[in-house]
């Protein structure tokens, strides 16, 4: 049997989230002065977190794809529109500056008892209605695709994905080593 | 709750979300996320109140009509379960109002908001928010991941800077 299996019902959306609400909240995500503390360089968990994620699962994507397992086709790998995917991250790095969260954890510091990451999660919609009305004069330009459908930086690079998975690697091994000091929440 | 459990080393907390969102990636072909869902329920929502507040061919219309019975609103529900379950497994459940430690309560909710609502902008503007784009993207090495990155970094740390003392704690 060849990957992804098309289980897209309701358990199968309610495992992956369980999962990942309880790491994202273990890790001590669901805290807004940890996580906006690597946007002050005072805290790291949030880079080591995210980048050795990054690193295993491109390990066992790529992994799986020379085994033969995994049909990249049929996955998703999203496509580069310039302006709205930096702009847009952007967006929500302010956001998290502000207000403490990205949505994701905002969920996690709700499900904590944390009101104000409910208050974030109403400011998303609010957010949400905003691109709506602002979506007709933007469209154009942030929307615009930026070479091929689902570029990958090995694509991009020109070089092998085990190649570019070291490269991350190493950049998290050297993260970790120059804020290898305990740091305060 | 009193006597809070250690959070996890931020090591093992990587493998562990880098297992989950392969395991997503092998059952659905895609990652997780969380504003696709609640891009959704804004839109359900302010449709249920105002019927018809989205011309057609507006960007919210078709979230209406793909509705809410989907693999992501699903996923956040257990978000949600997941959070519940490990904040008061590691008794830190507490009903409280958090934020910048040095700013008045009364102003930390609207903060929240502003906060929220650039976030949900950028996140519409990127396609995903730092979940569904930065991490489900970056994890099959997708150009678009790093982007995002990059842009939530650099943007985000500058926004923070003139917070910083806001954060000291008391």
């Amino acid at each position: 049997m060849i990957a992804p299996f098309g289980f897209n019902g309701p358990v199968s959306g309610l495992l992956c989230g369980i999962g990942f609400g309880f790491i994202l909240e273990g890790a001590g995500f669901a805290d807004p002065a940890l996580i906006t503390g690597q946007l002050r360089f005072t805290n790291w968990a949030v880079l080591r977190v995210m980048l050795t994620a990054i690193v295993t699962c491109a390990v066992l994507l790529y992994g799986g794809q020379a085994l033969g397992l995994i049909d990249f086709s049929r996955l998703f790998i999203p496509s580069v529109y310039f302006w709205g995917t930096l702009l847009g991250g952007a967006g929500v790095g302010i956001g998290m500056a502000l207000g403490g969260y990205c949505p994701g954890t905002s969920a996690v510091a709700l499900a904590s008892g944390r009101l104000d990451g409910l208050v974030f999660l109403l400011g998303i919609g609010a957010g949400t209605l905003g691109f709506n009305a602002a979506y007709p004069t933007i469209k154009s330009w942030v929307y615009a695709q930026t070479g091929p459908s689902g570029l990958t930086l090995p694509q991009w690079l020109g070089a092998p994905a085990w190649m570019v998975i070291l490269a991350l690697a190493a950049l998290l091994g050297l993260a970790g080593w120059l804020t290898a000091r305990p740091t305060p929440p | 709750m009193a006597n809070p459990r250690p959070r996890w080393n931020s090591y093992l907390a990587g493998v562990a979300l880098g297992v989950v969102l392969f395991a997503a990636f092998l059952a659905t072909g895609h990652g997780l996320g969380v504003t696709g869902a609640t891009t959704g329920v804004t839109a359900v929502a302010a449709n249920a109140i105002r019927p018809g507040l989205f011309a057609p061919g507006s960007y919210l219309a078709g979230y209406v009509r793909f509705g809410l019975n989907h693999w992501i609103e699903w996923e956040v529900l257990g978000v949600l379960i997941g959070g519940v379950a490990g904040s008061a497994l590691g008794r830190r459940f507490a009903p409280r109002i958090d934020g910048p430690p040095r700013l008045a309560v009364w102003l930390k909710l609207p903060l929240a908001f502003i906060g929220g609502a650039a976030s949900g902008f950028g996140a519409r503007m990127a396609m995903g928010c730092t979940s569904g784009m930065g991490l489900s993207g970056s994890a099959p090495l997708a150009a678009a991941g790093f982007l995002f990155l990059i842009g939530f970094f650099v943007a985000g740390a500058l926004a923070a800077l003139p917070l910083t003392p806001l954060w000291r704690r008391r």
